[in-house]
């Protein structure tokens, strides 16, 4: 007689457990191999965002760990939106992030649309073009400041080049007018291959069949680009901006590297000053409440643009 | 239009998600124009009032 595996570790079992486990429900047993997964959800997911919530009404301190601990109620909420500072630090963020999303999508579209097609050496041009997006952000930041610098950087240079200007003229890391832009041509480099990638998926999802039929009814190239490739790239292509929207609404690694928020604070961006809130001045209540604003803003756009998504597969 | 405030009376997902994508833009929006410092102010209120309405009323029926 043979045993199976199965058979093996059932004869394994000491009785007494074996007498436990088979008076126990499928219902049971399942709920005993996710309770592990749940509960270290809680505990590293759930639990810190109501504990952050129950700090971003007091004014503890961190630092501090010794002082009473006062309920201070919507103060530190009425602080952060009544401060001119914090106001500037949301635009610069928008600024970022608009300008960084239209960049990435528009140019990681065009990409893909090109790699898409067969010509010689597709595989390597690929490969070359998707070589940023393994950079860590700290080097990144790190070599844009090379390219950046106004007497050896090679990014003047080539701006001197198309314009004419002096490439000692203008600093894009120290100008207030030229940094918000330098930190979006850092981000935009590095991150349009993953847009590039996303949409090559969605390009590449296409049967043949519909190009073919859209041929035989005389369809023109440019109709063709507007009536079947954009609507069928479009849950990539949005899928993309989400990706991108909420990870550039974090971004702090490339721009502290970069220009470390300044010249002044005009590329601050808000995980940079509640980074500085939190570890630098040490107000843990306050920067506890500038975190639930981003978190409820980040949350809130995410609903509503994943219920588009959801729309826009369904069609 | 009269369907959208039927809709609304009758407590159906659709329009009742609608209000509450529209605030949550208007919120977001509110607090990073660079315009007017009361908007700013008044933003947070704004999106987490229509982020928990969108939590509530994606659990209407349709």
């Amino acid at each position: 007689m043979t045993f199976t595996p199965i058979d093996k570790a059932a004869r394994a079992t000491p009785p007494a457990m074996a007498r436990r486990i088979r008076g126990l429900s499928d219902r049971t047993i399942a709920w005993i191999f996710v309770a592990p997964s749940i509960f270290l959800l809680l505990a590293v997911n759930i639990f810190p965002l109501i504990w952050t919530i129950r700090l971003s009404f007091t004014n503890f301190r961190v630092n501090r760990p010794n002082n009473d601990v006062e309920w201070v109620g919507l103060r530190n909420y009425q602080r952060i939106l009544t401060d001119e500072g914090t106001w500037a630090t949301m635009q610069a963020t928008a600024h970022f992030l608009i300008w960084t999303i239209v960049l990435q999508v528009l140019i990681g579209f065009a990409l893909a649309f090109l790699i898409n097609k067969k010509f010689r050496g597709n595989d390597l041009w690929t490969t070359i073009i998707v070589f940023p997006m393994m950079l860590s952000p700290a080097v990144v930041g790190n070599f844009w400041t090379f390219l950046y610098q106004p007497q050896i950087g090679l990014f003047n240079y080539v701006v001197a080049f198309f314009t004419g200007a002096d490439p000692a003229s203008f600093s894009m890391i120290g100008d207030v007018m030229l940094a918000p832009w330098a930190i979006v041509i850092a981000d935009t480099w590095m991150w349009t291959p993953f847009v590039m990638l996303i949409c090559l998926a969605g390009l590449r999802s296409i049967p043949n069949s519909i190009y073919e039929a859209a041929e035989c009814d005389r369809a023109s190239k440019w109709r063709q680009f507007w009536t079947i490739t954009i609507p069928m790239v479009l849950p990539f292509l949005m899928l993309a901006v989400l990706f991108r929207g909420i990870e550039n609404f974090k971004m702090f690694d490339l721009v502290v590297q970069l220009t470390g928020g300044g010249p002044g604070n005009t590329t601050t961006l808000t995980s940079i000053d509640l980074k500085r809130e939190a570890f630098e001045k040490w107000r843990t209540g306050y920067s506890s409440a500038y975190a639930v604003i981003l978190f409820v803003t980040v949350f809130g756009l995410a609903s509503i643009y994943v219920k588009a998504l959801n729309k826009v597969k369904e069609r | 239009m009269s369907g959208f405030f039927n809709g609304l009376a009758r407590f159906r997902r659709g329009p009742w998600e609608l209000v509450a994508s529209v605030l949550i833009a208007l919120g977001v929006v509110m607090l990073m124009q660079p315009f007017f410092l009361v908007l700013y102010t008044y933003s947070f209120i704004v999106t987490l009032i229509g982020t928990v309405m969108f939590i509530i009323t994606s659990h209407f029926p349709e």
